[in-house]
């Protein structure tokens, strides 16, 4: 162990302590749930300046291993960990006032999203199917206990109970074919499978590719393994869902492309007809699955289910360019899916009970304009359409595709979403154009106005602004993917 | 030639009680089945040359899994009265069991000092010479793999918290003994003087 070592991993470090102390703070100040959330979020700062720097400073063009190959340091996995660090702060913001009014808050809770913020790290910094496995165990373990947190309510009992079984299934998916790679090719680091793998492919090689494969897509919540994520993302307490729908997915697929980009470059051929099958199937099912939904929950976990699909066109390309809009989508989507789940806390009646479904926001706009106009821009943005900001993502991931020879992808998906824009435009509809329901007043929590305020605002067209700075960084961070593609 | 006959010895163990696992009718008899099973592929380890899978084989799972099966089973609804009046008939089947045991421990010692079987060629020798494949594990784990050795460690505390958290709660509605409280209640502050008027009743 080398000083190097200690200094690239300097965010697992500064978390992995922090969430120590914090746990023993908790264990004696337990009402003070909140205070030690708010506390929470100072560690995820540093980390996060940490990873900023490896992101922004030239001398670490390159990125740095750490720990015999087993951990790197560059600017895709600190760029994601920005993302997952900046997702987990919000968490943490909006998280302790939901819980205590469901009598749910623990001290504990900071706790477990640090620590599951420690394995994200890992699984984006993996370069070894090790860190991988291990970055993802981590972060599923505790996801599973955030999904059940209010313990007293049955549906959220039943999402942790679910997520826990199909996770635990979709883990050992992915051990089998992790220990089938390994088998094929001596070793579990990125780099020598990739050499290993070069040449002819053999049946059992690429059986390996395909379990690993389906084990991820299942983490990311794609189609056809996304049948967990409605009730899970339903069940859990809604900040909860809100991180479950933004930090671990950026992390999955940041790894997702990890895998594909380092270890399977050689082969590149073998995975793609999957992930471009695997996109279209979660852009079909997504936008099919979400037009029927009467709550705005699991309209918004479909939604996840059908941009996952957009993200993967990404992947589909092989492609730096491809890496590059992929990822400039998955900011954008964490905004948006943030800024939506946000919105939806907001939506409390008279008695402070939490509302969510379409009939509840039916004419919200003559009440409540502002949040209307929230939700207006989030589901514009989810749709794609301009000038909103969520257009670029797509734009970006679409050029990748056409650039890459995969013009039917790009058709299909740009087809699959109109489709997807008839719900997103309906809850619109409803909210503007329906009878007033008036059972909504809003939340009077400051800081959900005022991040769910900041969050749409980022997705307007105003986010144009950001553009120019967030292409130089994920073109920064997609630099040393597919090199040998 | 001890190795080849340890080994089916062994192999013959392992298959038989697996086959009682499911035949036995009493579940508390498949427990106890299944970790004959499991001390029996400790002894195949033992015969490759793994000790540490050994040990793992017998600490973990008869250890703790097969522990855990029974303490399931016996809180399935089983009538122990009935299992009770069967002891007598079912010791010498335990006293043969613990004999085979006994034996096949014996007899798996006397096998590793002869040298392990070789199943098959490995491309390369797992373990460097004259150390025990527990300590080259131990070198490689505190070394190499130090980090994800930590960060393992990071997933079993996360699963501590987590059954604490999801278990460990104050309950409403009951009423629980404090005895402190009890200790110090004084009869002033327990009994009160009050005279009510006649048909008024009193307050409590």
């Amino acid at each position: 162990m080398s000083e190097n070592d200690l200094f690239y991993t300097r965010p697992e470090l500064i978390l992995s302590f922090s969430s120590l102390f914090l746990l023993l703070i908790a264990a004696w100040f337990k009402e003070y749930g909140r205070l030690i959330s708010y506390v929470a979020i100072v560690p995820l700062l540093g980390a996060g300046f940490y990873a900023f720097t490896i992101l922004t400073n030239e001398a670490f063009e390159f990125g740095g291993d750490a720990f015999f190959g087993q951990y790197r340091a560059d600017g895709f996995s600190s760029l994601s960990k920005l993302l997952i660090y900046g997702a987990a702060a919000i968490t943490l913001l909006i998280a302790p006032r939901y819980l205590e009014k469901k009598s749910a808050m623990k001290a504990e809770f900071p706790v477990l999203i640090l620590l599951a913020c420690v394995g994200m790290g890992l699984m984006v910094s993996a370069v070894d199917l090790l860190t991988l496995y291990i970055g993802l165990e981590l972060n599923s373990l505790a996801a599973y206990v955030l999904a059940s947190f209010a313990r007293d309510d049955e549906k959220s009992s039943e999402a942790g109970l679910k997520y826990f079984i199909l996770g635990g299934l979709a883990s050992g998916i992915l051990l089998f074919g992790i220990s089938l790679v390994y088998g094929f090719t001596g070793s579990t680091s990125f780099l020598a499978i990739n050499e290993a793998l070069s040449g002819e492919l053999s049946m059992g090689a690429t059986f390996a590719i395909v379990f690993v494969l389906a084990g991820m897509a299942f983490k990311i919540s794609a189609a056809p393994f996304h049948m967990w994520t409605p009730d899970v993302y339903e069940g859990a307490p809604t900040p909860v869902t809100a991180f479950f729908a933004s930090a671990p997915k950026v992390a999955a697929t940041a790894l997702l492309v990890r895998i594909a980009g380092e270890a399977f470059t050689s082969q590149i051929g073998a995975w793609q007809q999957i992930v471009i099958v695997v996109a279209i199937m979660s852009i079909v099912v997504g936008a099919l699955g979400a037009i029927g939904q009467k709550s705005l929950k699991r309209l918004l976990a479909y939604s996840s289910i059908n941009n996952i699909g957009f993200i993967l066109i990404g992947l589909a390309a092989a492609t730096q360019a491809g890496v590059a809009g992929l990822l400039l989508y998955l900011i954008i989507y964490v905004v948006m899916t943030l800024g939506g789940f946000i919105c939806l806390m907001q939506l409390e009646d008279k008695d402070g009970n939490m509302r969510s479904t379409m009939d509840d926001v039916a004419g919200l706009s003559k009440h409540k304009p502002l949040l209307a106009a929230a939700f207006m821009v989030i589901m514009f943005s989810l749709a794609g359409i301009p000038p909103m900001f969520g257009f670029a993502g797509k734009l970006q991931v679409f050029q990748a595709a056409v650039a890459a020879d995969l013009l039917p992808l790009a058709v299909i998906g740009i087809a699959a979403s109109v489709i997807g824009a008839f719900y997103y435009l309906k809850v619109i509809k409803i909210m503007y154009f329906d009878d007033p329901a008036n059972v909504i007043v809003g939340s009077d929590s400051k800081s959900l106005i005022w991040i769910g305020g900041i969050l749409a605002l980022f997705i307007s067209p105003l986010g144009w602004l950001a553009f120019p700075t967030m292409l130089e960084w994920t073109e920064v961070a997609a630099a040393f993917l597919f090199v040998n593609g | 030639m001890i190795q080849l006959i340890a080994f089916y010895a062994f192999a013959s163990v392992v298959i038989a009680s697996a086959a009682m696992v499911i035949f036995s009718r009493n579940p508390v008899h498949s427990v106890l089945w299944l970790i004959l099973a499991f001390f029996n592929a400790a002894g195949l380890m033992v015969l490759v040359g793994a000790e540490f899978v050994a040990m793992l084989l017998v600490i973990v799972y008869v250890g703790a899994v097969a522990v855990l099966f029974l303490f399931v089973v016996m809180m399935l609804d089983i009538d122990f009265a009935e299992l009770r009046a069967g002891f007598m008939k079912n010791l010498p089947l335990g006293i043969l069991l613990a004999i085979i045991l006994v034996c096949e421990l014996v007899l798996g010692l006397g096998a590793m000092r002869a040298g392990s079987v070789e199943l098959g060629q490995s491309i390369s020798n797992a373990t460097p010479d004259n150390v025990s494949n527990i300590e080259a594990m131990g070198q490689l784990l505190y070394t190499k793999y130090i980090f994800l050795f930590e960060a393992a460690g990071l997933i079993l505390l996360v699963a501590m918290v987590g059954a604490i958290v999801l278990t460990n709660r104050k309950r409403s509605g009951v009423r629980p003994q404090n005895i402190s409280d009890q200790v110090k209640r004084r009869p002033e502050e327990a009994t009160r003087n009050a005279k009510p008027e006649v048909g008024k009743g009193v307050s409590l």
